[in-house]
């Protein structure tokens, strides 16, 4: 009885090894071309171990004339500032949602979050054509508003949940004691749900950095496009720089995995939108 | 025991720490009314401008022959965009590749993610550094995975090729094989968001009370009685909800098509997403290719409010 027992466990942590190798292989590739000689990396057969690491492609990858730079500088600016605006709008309408009796209150909340299951390439047909006349096309502030309004109904719907841990009596206490109503939320609810909005903002930033279809089809200017546009421009030509590509894909992923490992009490919440809460 | 005998802890600290009121409280002027309108009413506002207004102008459009590149305007033409697009040949091969695209994608998902959650859930040791590295394709932009991909599967210096040859596989075309290529995207949509049904399975597998399978092992339940009438029945609803979050998405897939094969080898990977910008960016086929959104869009909404209203039941229960 016991020793099945065992052999069945082993065999359990033997499957699960196995599917962690599968799914993290690609990644672990990818870093290791990364450093790979360019000569190494089109190697047949392919070169696990034995090759001279060098950090050429990530000198490219920040260099002067490097369209990749750019594309970097433009995401860190339009991340930011669709993050910071998504936050600012999100954060009180999911606190009024969360507060008051409003009507159909239930429907309005499914609208919001349904708009953001609209498929980003017929979206971007008719943004397309508005952003044409009002010359927001091949401009960073056109993209932040429109991944505004695209991380928009998640921080509601995640802030909602945030907000509704927050025991309104705190509110009502606060009021008895002659705080007006937006100074109970300004002063008492506000303070707790800091921990709350940092998580969201950080979610809301790893969806706008991650971001591509918007991006590919409302900027094609060089100079104003973000890092997902320009790597994926990358494998445009007849020749593609594999080690370059490898090299901006790292630098570009780093920042998403570090972000993600800092939300990840939150993550369930998080990838569902703010739908599923434990 | 010795817990009911403890004192009570401390009154709510939040309270204690609120300062002495001011005398007359600033903002008293905004009413509850007021303040609900000026806090909801700049969010609607951005959701309006950025996600209502251009799909009233996606309708608007799809009736007329409007194409972005011609200057004359365009005239109305009622429902033939509508027409043409439903009665396409081509439409119908685009669903059926899409819909074989996501049934083979996300069973395959929920097969791997639940199976691998349940071996981790079964793990006292280890479990948040294994969740952790098993949740890093997840967080990958489509832009990335597709790259990583595209790389690992090129033909001539493709590591999976290489692999496959020393294993005396031979050399597969995985791209650019017409019984291939989708294959290769369900392969690659699987690795990257197996994860995603992993965590949220994770999430259901950890609430399950630890006593229900302490009661089955005093009436000696069998594992697969235990598994089968009480770990099942218990996740199904959470799993539901990841799988259904899933089907959404893959049904409008577009990044990795436009990485990976860029809807070929001979159309055989082009989505419907995908023929859509195809309309509309290459054909300047404006009209059509928003009446042929707008179909999509329909889909998608009946879809999203199934899913929202199931979850909703869930969470009164």
């Amino acid at each position: 009885m016991a020793r099945s027992f065992k052999l069945t466990t082993a065999l359990e942590i033997a499957v699960l090894v196995v599917l962690a190798i599968v799914m993290l292989f690609p990644v672990l590739w990818m870093l290791e071309t990364a450093f790979k000689d360019t000569k190494d990396i089109y190697a047949v057969p392919a070169k696990v171990f034995n090759f001279t690491p060098t950090l050429d492609h990530f000198k490219d990858v920040f260099g002067s004339d490097s369209p990749i730079a750019k594309g970097f500088r433009n995401s860190v600016i339009v991340a930011g500032g669709s993050t910071i605006i998504a936050t600012g709008l999100g954060v009180p309408a999911a606190w009024a949602y969360s507060r008051f009796d409003i009507k159909a209150k239930k429907d309005q909340l499914f609208f919001i979050l349904s708009t953001r299951f609209l498929p980003p390439v017929v979206v971007v047909i008719p943004v397309f054509l508005m952003f044409r006349d009002l010359n927001l096309l091949d401009t960073r502030l056109g993209l932040i508003l429109v991944y505004s309004a695209f991380n928009l109904p998640f921080t509601i719907w995640m802030m909602k949940g945030f907000v509704d841990e927050v025991p309104s009596e705190y509110e009502d206490a606060a009021m008895m004691d002659g705080y007006s109503r937006f100074e109970a939320f300004w002063r008492v609810t506000m303070p707790l749900l800091i921990p709350g909005i940092a998580a969201t903002a950080v979610f809301a930033l790893i969806f706008s950095w991650n971001e591509f279809v918007f991006s590919i089809f409302l900027i094609t200017d060089p100079d104003t496009r973000t890092a997902p546009s320009a790597i994926a421009g990358l494998i445009g030509g007849t020749t593609i720089d594999w080690g370059l590509v490898a090299g901006s894909a790292m630098v570009f992923a780093i920042p998403v995995l570090v972000f993600a490992f800092l939300v990840r009490k939150h993550l369930v919440a998080g990838v569902t939108l703010g739908a599923v809460r434990r | 025991m010795a817990d009911t005998l403890q004192t009570p802890p401390a009154a709510s600290p939040a309270v204690e720490r609120l300062q002495a009121p001011p005398a007359a409280a600033r903002f008293r002027f905004l009413t509850d009314r007021k303040l609900a309108t000026l806090f909801i009413a700049p969010a609607l506002a951005l959701l309006l401008f950025l996600s209502i207004w251009p799909l009233i102008w996606l309708i608007r459009l799809s009736f007329t022959d409007y194409s972005v590149t011609r200057d004359v305007p365009a005239s109305f033409i009622g429902l033939d965009n509508y027409v043409d697009v439903i009665t396409s040949d081509q439409t119908h091969k685009r669903l059926v590749t899409t819909l074989i695209f996501v049934v083979g994608a996300v069973g395959l998902q929920t097969v791997l993610g639940f199976t691998i959650a349940y071996l981790i859930s079964r793990r006292m040791r280890g479990r948040g550094v294994l969740t952790t590295l098993f949740l890093i394709p997840m967080m990958l932009s489509p832009v990335v995975v597709g790259l990583f991909w595209k790389f690992m599967l090129d033909v001539q210096f493709g590591v999976v090729n290489s692999f496959a040859d020393s294993l005396g596989l031979g050399r597969a075309e995985w791209l650019t094989n017409q019984k291939l290529a989708l294959f290769s995207l369900i392969i690659v949509d699987t690795w990257q968001w197996t994860p995603f049904i992993m965590l949220i399975a994770l999430a259901g597998l950890t609430a399950v009370p630890k006593y229900l399978y302490e009661a089955a092992e005093i009436d000696r339940a069998s594992e697969w009685f235990r598994f089968r009438r009480i770990t099942l029945p218990l996740v199904w609803p959470l799993l539901l909800i990841a799988i259904m979050f899933r089907a959404i998405e893959a049904f409008r897939l577009f990044d990795l098509v436009y990485i990976l094969t860029g809807g070929g080898p001979g159309g055989t990977t082009e989505t419907i997403s995908f023929q859509v910008y195809k309309i509309a960016f290459f054909g300047f086929d404006t009209g059509r290719a928003s009446a042929y959104g707008v179909l999509i869009v329909i889909v998608v909404t009946i879809a999203a409010q199934l899913y929202l209203r199931y979850l909703n039941r869930l969470q009164e229960r």
